[in-house]
């Protein structure tokens, strides 16, 4: 399994490198829409609870232009044949899939949270750091849990591009609501805090769930 | 009863008929639908004359009475549909691939209502059509959101089998994010509401028994909405497949049917098979 998983990580990420066709595509967006942010709230910097909202918002548009990419060389190219015709356990392919998926989010958001904290974000993000790396570490996790189950299962049906999102949006809501409210006293102006354990909790209890949901029901997408 | 007569076929038990399959889905739904009305009579009755006057809202109070059973049953079905799901998917019959679709679109249309009368309770209490700080409202929503997207999923593969396969996956994901969603949303809401949904315990005797009734009265009629659909599900599978033998062997056999977001059941080879068997 370990072997399989880094075989096909090593073909993804292979893919990316040469094609170079979700990751730029989802940092340029995220730093895109910050500046759509600017003159659509028509503020120089934001702090606290709207600085949050729109860290995630960006964050999560962006993944999802990834999730929409994920598989659809697999199913355009005969990727899923080739691998259905290897004698390999199926979960390989979640698994290798989904560390793919976090690994376009993670370097997105090297792009993504500098660019913020430059172009948009009022308090200087230094000490925050740390904290925010955290939750943003927990929410990627189920964001990358979530969004290669919801990209399987959209990648073979006619309107894909549209259900892709459809589906995702609503299954992370939970994870917008624990990575917002977490985040949100860290970038807070005046009194900058801690995030509240019960949301970190929420995030970690969330990506657990649905990583064993997408574990058991992942194979069931794979027999055709 | 004057009615049965006019029963339509298959219905009723009384005359024999050519193929017993459709007698097995139909049965007992007369019973049901009765059984449905009494309680429904009864727990309207309930609401109107025998529940009290809620002190500080009045009247509008008992729009609790329809929009509480409605979203408890509606959720239920969702969490239904997400175990016949995996019943389908573990045993690969496509009777449970229908039920997880009944179940899930009965529980859509039950979804419907129970915004719309939370819409309006709301209206009435707080002065707005929506308020966010009312956190079961907003994780139904988000609930309905999500499972609004499989019928276009669904929809959205033509091959039925692999429909009926990722139609599986998509309930059972769902299923288990209805109850991880009230967990999130509840939590991120203050409770600034005094809450009137917390369970029948802090309600008087009387509202708690009214409360009840109407719950009974709305499974039932998700029972007997879900065991009708169903029929009629299995009625028009068979009927085409009649219509398909009368037409003759080498009719075209999925050319003429519409496109339909609904599960494809296939007795047609067995019925034509069992009817052929069977002297006329």
């Amino acid at each position: 399994m370990r072997r399989t998983v880094a075989a096909l990580l090593r073909k993804e990420l292979l893919v990316e490198l040469r094609t170079l066709e979700s990751v730029p595509g989802m940092s340029l967006f995220a730093v895109t829409t910050f500046v759509v942010f600017h003159f659509a709230l028509n503020r120089s910097s934001v702090d606290g609870d709207l600085a949050a909202g729109i860290l995630w918002v960006t964050l999560l548009f962006a993944a999802i232009l990834g999730v929409n990419r994920l598989f659809v060389a697999d199913a355009d190219q005969g990727g899923f044949d080739g691998f259905l015709l290897a004698p390999v356990d199926r979960s390989a392919l979640l698994v290798a899939k989904a560390i793919t998926l976090l690994a376009y989010i993670v370097v997105l958001e090297l792009v993504a949270v500098p660019a913020f904290a430059l172009l948009l974000l009022g308090p200087p993000l230094g000490q925050a750091l740390p904290d925010l790396l955290g939750v943003l570490a927990l929410a990627d996790v189920g964001v990358a849990a979530i969004g290669t189950l919801v990209a399987a299962l959209a990648v073979r049906t006619r309107a894909r591009d549209l259900l892709g999102p459809l589906l995702a949006l609503p299954l992370l809501v939970p994870i917008v609501i624990g990575g917002a409210r977490a985040t949100s006293p860290l970038l807070a102006l005046a009194h900058p805090g801690a995030p509240a354990p019960r949301w970190l909790l929420t995030l970690g209890l969330y990506d657990l769930v649905f990583g064993l949901i997408a574990y058991a029901v992942f194979d069931f997408l794979l027999e055709d | 009863m004057e009615s049965s007569s006019r029963q339509p076929a298959g219905f009723s038990d009384s005359k024999p008929r050519a193929p017993g399959r459709v007698v097995r889905y139909g049965g007992g739904l007369r019973a049901l639908s009765l059984a449905t009305l009494a309680v429904m009579t009864a727990g309207l009755a309930l609401v109107f004359f025998y529940a009290p006057l809620e002190a500080e809202q009045g009247f509008l109070q008992k729009i609790f009475y329809v929009h509480v059973p409605l979203a408890i049953v509606s959720l239920c079905g969702f969490v239904l549909g997400g175990l016949f799901a995996i019943q389908h998917l573990r045993t690969r019959d496509q009777r449970w691939d229908m039920r997880s679709y009944v179940a899930i679109h009965m529980s859509l249309i039950f979804g419907v209502g129970t915004l719309i009368t939370g819409s309006i309770w709301a209206k009435g209490s707080w002065g707005h059509w929506w308020v966010w700080n009312e956190p079961t409202l907003v994780s139904f929503l988000i609930v309905f959101l999500l499972y609004a997207t499989y019928q276009p999923l669904r929809f959205a593969i033509e091959d039925p089998e692999r429909q009926a396969r990722y139609a599986s996956v998509f309930a059972i994901t769902a299923g288990a994010f209805v109850p991880m969603n009230f967990i999130a949303v509840r939590l991120s809401t203050a409770y600034l509401h005094p809450r009137v949904l917390g369970g029948t315990s802090n309600l008087p005797a009387p509202m708690a028994l009214t409360f009840v009734v109407c719950l009974v009265a709305m499974a039932l009629l998700y029972t007997t909405m879900f065991k009708y659909e169903l029929t009629a599900k299995h009625t028009r599978a068979q009927l085409r497949a009649l219509r398909r033998r009368l037409a003759g062997e080498d009719a075209p056999a999925g050319l003429s049917r519409a496109r339909t977001a609904a599960p494809t059941l296939q007795p047609p080879a067995t019925i034509g098979a069992g009817a052929a068997g069977r002297p006329g």
